[in-house]
């Protein structure tokens, strides 16, 4: 089984910065045996990610990858076959059209780059999973939390008074 | 004589006016509407104030229709003491269904905005700063202005909607047929969108001329190209928003040979419409090279605008992320 469980320093203290999450959605047939490997083969890499199966990384629909985002995940790693090694032919060039559109949107959004992330991962290569998964963390935590607003935020009406004031000076 | 007539109230928020355009566009068939319910309660037409809603009991008016965004603090009010005052409330219209066009202003902060509109603009004079929520005296007594919050919400982010009429406007058909199932009394599922479930290519005109497999080198706008007015819009390499639309206005943009841009929301089943859009227009893409792809893509000039432009705040992260 890839490395899933839970992150430890997550029910952070106050003040404390809490340890990026990331959300993987791993292709059954290369990442996710990839990932597999990785812990098979006693490969240590960072706790921060929550693997999440699925057939083809052409099955990631644009709003999985919102809905984590919206969720309080920090970063999103996409994980599939490389170039035409997909088990149904076209699932990741249509995941690549996918990603690289959802990028500029995600861009407007105010959403950094680093956040969101598609890698080829041949099930072979279990090393390659410890070394994007420790290199994206290093790169989350220097951008640090993402908190994205989320309805309760939405809600209420902000402190006007502070808000006039600041927007007096 | 009191007939025992449904009574009925229309209100707008952060809006065009395009939607009480819309009940107006009725035409004959408001008469029946007339005929079948009182209205009680519709500033753009009828002299009623605030105070004649405050007075009324609670839960007296049968369905109220509000269109519009929620962005000011008045809205909010209004917005809650009609839904108290009413049976069911109806989201009417894509603003206050989804957030609609005044919601692509959740891609902005509400300070870069005052900033813009009441201080830096070349035609505003505003020597004494005033602002939405500021209080002055005018010598005859004190003057408010609303509060303008963070954000541009859909009215169900606001309080509890029942139903949900869709489009910018909504078409009259859509909006009769409508106010007959309210009247009906065998009321939908509550949350339910008064349209069709499916997706608007379903009653496109064109559909029969959308190609098994549609692959592009290049999206094109409207104005580039000279459109044939028979063949899919997608297929011309417009970007066509029908695939990830609501059906229920019978295509009539695409009628008038322009593009859906999605005013309808989703099909059912469907939480993003912005996402779904893009998702559907992506796969379109000609080729499997992420350079080429890029440069394909670069030919879509406003992403959150074209695939977001009536359902920003109503989407999975409702606006710009605030630094």
């Amino acid at each position: 089984m890839p490395n899933t469980r839970s992150i430890p320093g997550n029910g952070h203290r106050s003040g404390e910065v809490p340890e990026p999450r990331i959300v993987g959605f791993f292709c059954t047939w290369c990442t996710y045996l990839a990932a597999d490997l990785a812990g098979t083969s006693r490969i240590k890499y960072a706790p921060n990610v929550r693997v999440v199966r699925v057939m083809c990384s052409g099955r990631i629909d644009p709003q999985f990858v919102l809905d984590a985002f919206a969720n309080g995940a920090d970063g999103v790693l996409i994980g599939g076959c490389h170039p035409g090694d997909c088990h149904y032919q076209e699932g990741n060039y249509n995941c690549l059209r996918r990603a690289r559109l959802l990028k500029q949107v995600l861009e407007q959004l105010g959403i950094e780059e680093d956040r969101f992330r598609v890698e080829w991962i041949s099930a072979a290569e279990g090393d390659r999973v410890r070394v994007v998964i420790n290199d994206m963390v290093e790169k989350l935590r220097a951008l640090g939390p993402l908190q994205m607003q989320r309805e309760n935020a939405l809600v209420s009406i902000a402190p006007v008074e502070q808000a006039l004031q600041e927007v007096c000076v | 004589m009191m007939p025992d007539k449904p009574k009925i109230a229309f209100y707008w928020c952060a809006s065009c006016g395009g939607c009480e355009e819309a009940v107006v566009d009725l035409a004959e068939e408001i008469l029946d509407v007339v005929a079948a319910v009182d209205i009680v309660f519709w500033p753009v037409a009828l002299d009623y104030k605030r105070r004649d809603v405050e007075r009324m009991p609670d839960g007296s008016i049968l369905a109220t229709f509000l269109n519009g965004a929620i962005r000011t603090s008045e809205q909010e009010e209004m917005a809650e003491l009609l839904r108290r005052k009413s049976k069911l409330l109806v989201a009417f219209g894509s603003c206050s269904h989804l957030g609609g066009i005044p919601g692509l202003a959740n891609l902005f902060t509400r300070d870069s905005i005052l900033q813009a509109v009441y201080f830096d603009a070349p035609t505003t004079q505003n020597p004494d700063h005033i602002l939405p929520g500021s209080r002055r005296n005018n010598g005859q007594g004190e003057l408010t202005l609303p509060y303008f919050s963070e954000r541009v919400r859909a009215l169900d982010q606001v309080v509890e909607v029942d139903y949900y009429v869709p489009g910018c406007p909504p078409l009259p058909k859509i909006i009769t047929r409508a106010v007959a199932t309210l009247l009906s009394g065998q009321l939908p599922e509550k949350g339910s969108v008064l349209a069709p479930e499916e997706g608007l290519c379903s009653e496109c005109p064109r559909k029969d001329s959308k190609p098994e497999r549609i692959a592009l080198k290049a999206f094109k706008r409207p104005q580039d190209i000279l459109i044939d007015e028979t063949q899919c819009l997608l297929a011309q390499g417009l970007l066509c928003m029908g695939p990830a639309t609501r059906a229920g206005c019978e295509a009539a943009c695409i009628k008038g040979n322009m593009p859906c841009s999605g005013c309808c929301g989703a099909p059912m089943r469907v939480r993003d419409q912005g996402a779904k859009a893009l998702s559907a227009i992506a796969s379109l893409v000609d080729s499997r090279d992420e350079h080429e792809i890029d440069q394909i893509l670069a030919s879509i000039p406003d992403p959150v605008g074209t695939f977001c432009r009536y359902s920003l705040p109503a989407s999975l992260l409702h606006s710009k992320r605030n630094f």
